[in-house]
């Protein structure tokens, strides 16, 4: 009986970092971006590709929901504008220290992800994806009622947090790398989680929920615990893009937004070790190549995706199957 | 018939019961779908309950596993009152069922739902960093409990893959390696082959001595040889409780039940 356990034992080594690949090179090429800037509009390119990595640790933040859990949120977005607005009030007030900040950050996504998570969990399916929303757009409308911090137009941050005193967060460059280095953290983080004890009860009850409960696993905390994880880290990116715009508005929390990080997820392939990460890179990089050559972009972005989650089902991720080997997920 | 209860068979003095359902009572709408039902199963003891079509008998253990709440009566589990408590906390304390209908994890491997069965029972699965597939505690007690329902060679293909045979097996070798204090079988044996259905009640009678199993089944052939003691249920009312000798004689029984199987 030990035979198929050593079989399975030894096969995993090459075929492991074989599915890692596409993660691999993706990052190894991002942190050779800034060096190839310097060649042509620096400034563009980095702020261009920062941008994409912040959105891909909201991404992947929400695959673990929508991928790995099953769960559609359609109010991620909220802790996105929930960490920026909580950067851009403590700058505003004063507070810069980047710890001291992230601190906060983390805590008012933790408690939020708890209190919402705690209602929409107890329900499922359409009505889930209800409540999320409506938590989603109550933020929305919170932040737009702050009248001392912009209100509707936003709010503009006039100073920068500090990391550790220093303006490293103000360098483009320096920001690029803290970016990077949280992205390849998000990932190692969302991907370890996937594979652990946790993780798999998290995935097999996605599937099939009343058999989970059945053998001993209180469902609902593992799902807010799930949510808390995912909200935290759309908070990290929250803080990110506060710093690096310099500027948070309620847009970032609308339903829109909730619903681009979604079809991201999807175009990229939930559930799938790298589908996240492309997904994000892809979305952004296909946005801003279109707008730039076509003034009715939209016209043809909208379909394209379309094609691309009929065609492609199982997203990006899958179109890669071959190459890394993942097995396609249900 | 009502001589019997009180004697655990298989010691023959008495015993205290480690599942008491009393009174149970379930309404779908119009429909009385459990209807004052009460019945023990003791230690050591193999309690079949059979019926018709529809009579109740897996709104029965839905009730009993806590996945749905009885309008009315009582549910006692290793002497405490279990009526209210939610299904997860059911399973953990040892009371542990399969499903008629194979509910298992599609997209795991064979090894992996049992291997999650288990690890419901090792530890805290409040655990986020180290990789769960690597664990041998959990391989090596799924691997055991696929050994004994004959399946270990099917241990690393998916799920789905699976014939609906092993299917069967694999719901069994999921509740095995819970280590349950007693089982609830719905239909264990449904569709399954003539030779999986052998091993099968070989591989239950071994088991019974020590985990006490209430037995939902059509398969007269498995009830007969496994059953200590056998009820029957109709339109959500037992209508008998006794040694299956008793049972098969009652004329109630042969009329609404047994009398049209011959
Ligand atoms: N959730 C429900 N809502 C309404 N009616 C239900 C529900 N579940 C079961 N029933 C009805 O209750 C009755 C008992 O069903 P149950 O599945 O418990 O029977 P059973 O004895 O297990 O039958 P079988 O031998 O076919 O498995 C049936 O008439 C069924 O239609
Ligand atoms: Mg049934």
């Amino acid at each position: 009986m030990h035979d198929a356990l050593e079989l399975a034992a030894t096969r995993p080594q090459s075929a492991a970092l074989r599915s890692y690949a596409p993660a691999l090179l993706i990052f190894v090429v991002l942190a050779l971006v800034p060096p190839i800037a310097l060649l042509g509009p620096e400034g563009y390119v980095l702020s261009l590709t920062t941008r994409m990595m912040i959105l891909a640790i909201a991404v992947i933040s929400l695959d673990l929901l929508l991928g790995h859990s099953g769960l559609v949120s359609f109010g991620h977005a909220a802790f996105v504008g929930l960490g920026a607005y909580v950067t851009g009030i403590l700058i505003t007030e004063g507070v810069v220290d980047a710890f001291t900040i992230l601190g906060c950050v983390v805590a008012a996504s933790a408690l939020f992800a708890l209190v919402t998570g705690a209602v929409s969990l107890r329900t499922s399916g359409v009505y889930f994806i209800m409540i999320t929303l409506a938590f989603g757009q109550m933020l929305y409308f919170a932040a737009s009622s702050l009248s001392a911090y912009g209100g509707d137009d936003g709010l503009t941050l006039w100073n920068n947090a500090q990391l550790l005193g220093t303006g490293v967060l103000d360098d483009p460059r320096g920001l690029f790398y803290a970016v990077l280095a949280s992205l390849i953290g998000a990932f190692v983080l969302v991907d370890r989680l996937k594979g652990s004890r946790f993780g798999r009860v998290l995935n097999a009850a996605k599937s099939n929920p009343t058999r989970v409960t059945c053998l001993g696993f209180d469902v609902f905390r593992f799902r807010l615990a799930a949510y808390v994880i995912a909200g935290v880290l759309a908070g990290l990116a929250g803080f990110l893009s506060a710093v690096q715009t310099e500027f948070v508005s309620p847009a970032t929390m609308s339903w829109h937004r909730s619903g681009e990080l979604i079809v991201m997820v999807i175009l990229g392939g939930m559930g799938s070790r790298n589908g996240a990460l492309l997904g994000a890179l892809a979305y952004v990089g296909l946005e801003e190549l279109l707008s730039t050559y076509f003034a009715h972009w939209k016209l043809i972005f909208g379909p394209l995706l379309v094609l691309m989650v009929l065609y492609a089902k199982g997203g990006l991720g899958a179109v890669l199957a071959p190459l890394t080997g993942e097995r396609p997920r249900g | 018939m009502a001589l019997f209860w009180r004697r655990s068979p298989a010691s023959g003095r008495v015993a205290e019961p480690l599942l008491q359902v009393c009174g149970l009572s379930k309404r779908f709408g119009a429909l009385l779908a459990t209807d004052d039902v009460s019945f023990e199963l003791f230690p050591g003891e193999c309690h079949a309950l059979i019926g018709p079509n529809g009579a109740g008998k897996t709104t029965l253990v839905h009730q009993i596993s806590g996945l749905l709440r009885p309008d009315d009566g009582s549910i006692h589990f290793a002497g405490s009152d279990i009526t209210r408590l939610p299904a997860a906390a059911r399973a953990l304390r040892g009371l542990v069922r399969t499903f008629q209908i194979s509910s298992v994890i599609d997209s795991f491997t064979t090894l992996d739902n049992v291997a999650l069965a288990a690890q419901a029972r090792h530890g805290s699965s409040f655990r986020f960093l180290a990789r769960a597939d690597r664990e041998t505690a959990l391989n090596d007690a799924a691997m055991a409990a696929l050994a004994d329902v004959g399946l270990e060679h099917r241990a690393q293909v998916p799920a789905t893959t699976l014939a609906h045979g092993e299917k069967r097996v694999l719901e069994l070798a999921m509740a095995l390696v819970q280590k349950p204090r007693a089982l609830l079988l719905d239909e264990p044996m449904a569709g399954v082959g003539l030779e999986e259905a052998e091993r099968l009640i070989t591989l239950l009678n071994r088991l019974k001595s020590e985990l006490p199993m209430l037995l939902v089944e059509h398969d007269m052939q498995a009830v007969f040889s496994l059953a200590d003691r056998l009820s029957v249920l109709v339109y959500g009312r037992l209508i008998a409780t006794g040694t299956p000798e008793a049972v098969r004689a009652d004329p109630e029984v042969r009329a609404a039940y047994l009398g049209d199987a011959g």
